[in-house]
């Protein structure tokens, strides 16, 4: 009787920690800053890493999610003849939501899930207790550049993504089933805002950045170092990104679209 | 052979946990200055814990670690870490970052805490790599080298910012007989050529007896004997005698502890 209230209560006083954890160690990754401006080589080679290795999967997704979005928005906009505003239709949906949203999701699943294994793997291989050694502090040296690289990347690849996801739609929609070139612009530049749609976009993708991220360099950091807890943990840092970006995105879009 | 009165590390009552389970229960020991000094025992008495416990990565119960005069564990971190700059340690595991050659592993440590020119850097890290006999592996990764050469390349590392003592953990386990010679030789050479107090953890009693100055024998959180290599081989302590002589049982069980047996089968 008393045992499944005392898993449950083990569980969540857990999962507390966790959340605990999960906060000091943003904090002490946030005191590593001074580090990477005066060592910006750091943060360069990890966004080589995290975000240029992740240039050509997010612009060829890219790509096929606007064309996907150019046919199908033709087959439903052509019933009501209404396929001028297919412009609209293609770039609202990539910058309001697909862009931010599936580059998260692809980026943690390209780049998060490398860094939590690669910070998994080093803690198991004893090189951040080495580091520790050395007298160089592994979340200055290892942690913060990896975190700001993550975060400065995600709007840059999100931005890439939309835009290449646009030419995607006006190749199907104008070039092969032929929308009126100038309307496909035109009603696009006149329907999307720039403070409303764009920055909004900019921000979402810069809160996913950081969702993304802190949970990339946090299971991996809190691995359990053998081979099996490093798979877990790097499975974990893909659900519970999935979970979170989806998530925080209704939020963000209830804040932001919501009248 | 070195041997003064100059103590280096000083370890008072120190009393350390993993939850329920007491790793040491109050250890005194004194690690000379120079000297070459090994800690043995059986495989999971905390031998690993307690270079860490010296290295201030973890924290002791109660007791007190003092390293050159500096309780470790009462330092700020920044004097810490300025303290470990004085400490070299080699991981079992070598410990080596995968993701640098041979050269820019040695090089780390220099290029993290000096601002030295890079013929310098240059000239120091072959320096270090000669000293380990390595030299012409400079360009190669971590994957590429084997165990034992792994283990120098570290050795090199954490010699690189010229460390008043060195700490080894398990440096002979895994070793073919060569490696494992080169390894014991290298320690010793060292500890002496560049005036290093080593501490040797240990369970290969042959290699680590042919090379310390003094031994420190732990079994089950306490110190069981200690003394130069000869007087532990004349020791007549039950738990000395079945370390040195390789024993399967005595002191130290060779059955984790279990029900009767009998009972068990027949339960």
């Amino acid at each position: 009787m008393i045992d499944p209230l005392q898993r449950l209560g083990a569980a969540s006083l857990n999962a507390f920690a966790k959340l605990g954890r999960a906060n000091l160690f943003l904090a002490l990754a946030l005191t590593g800053v001074p580090e990477i401006l005066r060592r910006p080589g750091l943060l360069i080679r990890q966004m080589y890493m995290v975000g240029v290795l992740s240039i050509l999967l997010i612009a060829l997704s890219g790509l096929f999610v606007g064309m996907v979005l150019g046919l199908q928005g033709y087959n439903v906009l052509s019933d009501f003849g209404a396929e001028e505003s297919l412009g609209v239709m293609v770039a609202a949906s990539l910058v309001r939501e697909l862009g931010p949203v599936v580059t998260a999701l692809l980026f943690s699943g390209r780049a998060g899930s490398a860094l939590t294994a690669e910070i998994g793997l080093m803690k198991a291989t004893e090189q951040l207790s080495g580091m520790e050694m050395m007298a160089v502090d592994p979340m200055k040296r290892v942690i913060t550049p990896r975190l700001f690289a993550g975060i400065l990347s995600m709007p840059l690849l999100a931005g890439l993504f939309t835009y290449i996801g646009i030419y995607g739609g006006y190749f199907v929609g104008v070039l092969l089933l032929g929308v009126d070139e100038g309307s496909f612009w035109s009603q696009m530049q006149a329907a999307i805002d720039f403070r409303e749609d764009i920055i909004n976009s900019v921000i979402k993708s810069l809160a996913f950045g950081v969702i993304v991220t802190w949970i990339a360099v946090f299971e991996g950091y809190d691995a359990v170092p053998t081979s099996e807890g490093v798979s877990r943990a790097t499975t974990r840092s893909v659900v519970y990104s999935a979970f979170a970006v989806l998530g925080s995105d209704f939020i963000l879009t209830a804040l932001m679209f919501g009248e | 052979m070195v041997r003064s009165d100059d103590i280096l590390v000083r370890i008072r009552g120190l009393v350390f946990a993993h939850g329920r389970r007491r790793i040491f229960d109050g250890i005194d020991m004194d690690i000379h200055r120079g000297a070459v000094t090994a800690i043995m025992g059986p495989s999971g008495t905390g031998k690993t814990t307690l270079l860490k416990l010296i290295g201030g990565q973890l924290k002791p119960r109660s007791g007190t670690v003092e390293v050159d005069g500096h309780d470790v564990h009462r330092l700020s971190r920044g004097a810490l870490y300025r303290l470990r700059k004085r400490m070299g340690m080699l991981f079992q595991s070598g410990a080596l970052l995968t993701d640098l050659n041979v050269f820019e592993n040695v090089a780390f440590p220099l290029r993290e805490h000096t601002d030295l020119p890079e013929s310098m850097i240059r000239s120091l890290v072959l320096m270090k790599l000669e000293a380990v006999g390595l030299r012409g592996a400079r360009d190669l990764m971590p994957a590429q080298l084997s165990g034992g050469m792994a283990r120098r390349v570290a050795l090199a590392r954490a010699i690189a910012l010229d460390p008043m003592m060195i700490m080894y953990d398990e440096p002979f386990t895994g070793q073919d007989p060569i490696s494992m010679g080169v390894l014991v030789k290298l320690i010793r050479t060292l500890n002496d050529a560049l005036g290093l107090t080593s501490i040797v953890v240990s369970h290969d009693v042959a290699e680590t007896a042919s090379i310390s100055d003094y031994i420190y024998v732990l079994s089950g959180g306490r110190i069981v004997g200690q003394g130069t290599p000869d007087e532990l081989r004349r020791s007549d302590s039950p738990w000395v005698r079945q370390f040195m002589d390789g024993l399967p049982d005595g002191p130290v069980p060779f059955h984790y502890p279990a029900p009767e047996y009998r009972e068990d089968l027949l339960r």
